[in-house]
């Protein structure tokens, strides 16, 4: 009886020491709210969109869609974070670049192009070698230069967007091709959007690449002590690097989503604070921003609870305009609760309740 | 109580999940006494320390001050409140402030600082205790001696009644600690009552009054200085009696093979970045050499020049005879070298990751990005070597920075064990370890030259290196001046070649 209790007790504690814990907390708080409120929230239903096709739609399908760009990029910022104790406020000024590049390669420089000048692949791969690139000269301030990443990425945050308009001349191209704006939407035929097979494609990439390679050991390795890395044979150098460069890599990924959606670009809005979320996304998930020890799928799970949120307020008829002010308020909550402090009460608090049952029983 | 006590402590417990680092341990100081505590690595001795410096919060037990009756400790800053002051074993200043700074960090109450009569105020009591340091120099730029030493004028400068020392000597040189000791013996004369925590037995008798000794956080007894010679002592910490220390270097015997002429390792005019003259070194296989010198007189740049540590900017390296380049860790582990940094805290322990992430990740490195270990094959080598290293930890996935200093030693230790080098360097691997794991790496050093391995060892204390080395390459002032071995190997011959006294 009293070995039950023990159990019992270790495993409230395993449960409120776990990374998944805040963030799946904040989801079944916010998924509660929404059920109080107003039960339809869950209603998914199947209908037909313009086209003819059958889609899915419902707040759920709305928070999967919607929610894909930052998952994609909470891989990307979490490597980042882990290794170089930084991050990477340059993101959404980069999708903006990937994107004009993409656009630049599919309309060919027209911006009324009648039928597309390369084939996607092409565009997308052209967007894939942008990315990496940005996230490169982002890597090499950091790595080899030392400068902090958020000064460092302050550089392109700055100017990306202003890159971005000069790739296509400041004009906004509009791509002919329908099949282009598959990756954002639908495909005929298929009810459920592109955005979440595309996140699960990234995902089962991320953890086969964790699974087979070395790279969550050495980020973490070099977040925690890069001394004792290097000396151990690691080149915190170049781990720091890669991760950027990954990063890049996800944010061409996010870039092809958010020009799909559109089939265009708005230099000035697109991808507009989302590096704010993503590095929010890491930050749910438990993970320290100072670096060193990361959970993958704690930070994706956050992406979309902040997804979640948003939508919660859009259904609340917030504005956008008083949004940030709304998940300013989530912030202080989470970094209230994620204080080892507050934890350790709460531990004390799961123990004490342990006890009390022992008492009645 | 009694009138001359100032501090006790009665029924300490304190647990951590899955350990009892306390276990009803009492404690008392009397004014204008030196008290020795002391222990194996994790008999509670830094457990101690920590819940009266209001570190950690006790579990149960009481703290009386001979002034203000029970108190209660919280926080560092109650224990400051009531006059308990302590310099731990690690420098817990903010190196990028100056000198002045770090001496009255904290203890404003809020008020304005008052900048030049704090300067005044630090110049002059760095003159009194005779510290070379400016008040208004950047403490990064002093030597880890003096931070340590600027560490102590502030504890001083608190008035305190009860001072804890925490390995305050185990980075100093011998002319520090005799000037710490006296130090420590006008301290006295005045009334506080010091708390000393050592590894050195030799200090202990030197400057102590009274002994207190801790074994698995429990207490063992408090005796007289007098009544508990040397070997009792050490019978007392380890909870048995112990082997002979004094030879060990007999018993093991020597590498036989054929090939025990063959030099592993050799290095002719290598010089690195770091300041160090250019020198010629080898390693014949099976020996074990050391290097010996004063603090900073190069010791360990030499090695690091050899791992490939600092960055080579000169010289040429042979392996088996064969020329080889090391110009990073990775060429050098390549090679079969490894290498025990000096300092475990900086340069070893990956502090957030498991015990076993921490004992595979040199081979792991070695093994390549693209070829992680299964899980089960890291849980393999992780209890394989924490059974054989007899590690105490609560599980391999326990934080290393969780465990005891010895015992995060002995994780870094199975690391490189665990790549099977054919070449180990170990830079100060006994530095703030108890006298039970000293002997135990001793020994293992023996055993694997034994078995055909070479070993550079690095140490403080020369009778440690007489112990294990046969041969040693003295430096002075960032130099090789001499090598010695067979008959010349005694302290005597070590100490005047240090001091540059040829003609002896």
């Amino acid at each position: 009886m009293s070995k039950q209790i023990n159990n019992n007790e270790s495993f409230l504690k395993r449960l409120v020491g776990n990374q998944l814990f805040i963030p799946l907390i904040a989801l079944i708080l916010l998924a509660v709210i929404n059920l109080i409120n107003d039960p339809g929230f869950f209603k998914i239903t199947l209908g037909t969109n313009n086209a003819g096709y059958p889609v899915f739609s419902g707040y759920l399908i709305t928070i999967l869609d919607y929610g894909s760009e930052l998952g994609i990029l909470a891989i990307g910022m979490t490597l980042v974070t882990a290794a170089s104790g930084g991050q990477d406020i340059s993101v959404g000024a980069t999708i903006a670049i990937a994107g004009s590049a993409m656009l630049r390669i599919l309309c060919g420089g027209t911006s009324r192009p009648t039928e597309i000048q390369a084939p996607i692949i092409v565009a997308f791969l052209v967007a894939c070698v942008v990315g990496m690139l940005c996230g490169a000269f982002n890597g090499i301030l950091v790595a080899v230069f030392k400068i902090q990443p958020m000064i460092a990425t302050l550089i392109l945050f700055t100017a990306g967007r202003s890159i971005a308009a000069w790739i296509n001349n400041n004009e906004l191209p509009i791509v002919p091709d329908p099949k282009f704006a598959y990756f954002g939407g639908f495909i005929p035929g298929i009810p459920i959007p592109t955005t979440v097979f595309i996140v699960i494609a990234c995902i089962i990439v991320i953890a086969l690449v964790l699974k087979f390679t070395n790279l969550g050991l050495y980020t973490q390795a070099v977040g925690i002590n890069e001394n004792s890395s290097r000396l151990n044979g690691i080149n915190p150098t170049f781990i720091k690097f890669l991760t950027f460069v990954i990063l890049g890599l996800c944010v061409a990924v996010a870039a092809l989503i958010k020009v799909s959606r559109l089939s265009t670009i708005n230099y000035s809005v697109i991808a507009k604070d989302i590096e704010m979320d993503a590095i929010l996304a890491v930050a749910l998930g438990g993970n320290a921003l100072s670096g060193g020890k990361f959970n993958m799928w704690a930070s994706i799970l956050g992406a979309y609870v902040i997804q979640f949120l948003t939508t919660t307020l859009y259904k609340f008829n917030v504005s956008s305009d008083a949004l940030a002010a709304y998940k300013a308020v989530v912030v202080i909550l989470l970094v209230v609760f994620s204080a080892p402090k507050v934890r350790e009460q709460m531990g004390q608090l799961g123990k004490k309740l342990g006890s009390s049952k022992k008492g009645v029983a | 109580m009694n009138d001359n006590r100032v501090l006790e402590m009665r029924g300490i417990n304190k647990s951590f999940p899955g350990v009892k680092a306390l276990q009803n341990v009492d404690f008392s100081l009397n004014k204008g006494e030196i008290h020795a505590l002391m222990g194996e690595n994790g008999a509670g001795k830094s457990t101690l320390i920590k819940v009266l410096t209001g570190v950690y919060t006790k579990d149960a037990g009481t703290i009386t001050m001979s002034d203000a009756g029970e108190v209660q400790i919280h926080s560092p800053q109650d224990a400051q409140k009531c006059g308990i002051s302590t310099v731990y074993q690690e420098i817990t200043l903010c190196p990028n402030l100056t000198v002045a700074e770090n001496m009255y960090i904290g203890r404003g109450e809020g008020k304005i600082t008052n900048w030049k009569k704090m300067n005044e105020d630090a110049e002059k009591l760095l003159k009194s205790l005779e510290i070379p340091a400016k008040a208004t120099q950047q403490l990064a730029n002093c030597s880890i001696a003096v931070q340590q030493m600027v560490a102590i004028a502030r504890a001083v400068d608190m008035d305190c009644k009860v001072l804890i020392l925490d390995e305050p000597t185990s980075s100093l040189d011998e002319q520090e600690v005799e000037k710490l000791f006296g130090l420590m013996r006008d301290l006295k004369n005045r009334g506080v009552g010091i708390i000393f925590v050592t590894h050195f037995l030799d200090q202990v008798y030197e400057v102590c009054d009274k002994i207190t000794v801790l074994r698995d956080g429990q207490l063992v007894g408090e005796y007289e200085i007098k009544e508990l010679p040397r070997v009792k002592l050490v019978a007392k910490m380890l909870g048995k009696e112990m082997d002979d220390l004094s030879d060990i270097k007999g018993e093991g015997g020597t590498y036989e093979g054929k090939d025990a002429d063959e030099k592993v390792f050799e290095a002719s005019e290598l010089q690195s970045n770091a300041g160090i003259k250019p020198f010629d070194f080898y390693i014949k296989k099976g020996e074990v050499n050391g290097f010996t010198g004063l603090l900073g007189s190069g010791r360990s740049e030499c090695v690091r020049a050899i791992f490939g540590a600092d960055r080579v900017i000169k010289g040429k390296v042979k392996m088996h005879g064969k020329e080889v380049n090391i110009s990073k860790p990775l060429d050098a582990m390549k090679n079969g070298i490894a290498y025990l940094p000096e300092d475990r805290k900086v340069d070893g322990i990956i502090g957030d990751l498991s015990v076993r992430e921490n004992i595979i990740l040199a081979l792991q490195v070695l093994k390549g990005f693209f070829k992680p270990f299964s899980k089960a094959e890291a849980n393999a080598f992780a209890d394989e070597y924490i059974k054989k290293l007899n590690i105490k930890t609560a599980s391999a996935d326990t934080p290393i920075k969780s465990l005891s200093g010895g015992n995060q030693q002995k994780v870094i230790l199975a690391r490189w064990l665990l790549m099977h080098p054919e070449y180990l360097i170990l830079d100060e691997p006994t530095r703030g370890i108890d006298v039970g794991t000293k002997v135990d790496i001793q020994k293992l050093v023996l055993e694997l030259a034994k078995e055909g391995m070479s070993v550079t060892f690095i140490s403080s204390e020369t009778d440690e290196m007489l112990r294990t080395c046969s041969r040693l390459v003295v430096m002075r002032d960032r130099k090789v001046v001499g090598e010695l071995s067979g008959d010349d190997l005694t302290q005597n011959k070590i100490m005047s070649t240090i001091a540059g006294e040829s003609s002896v």
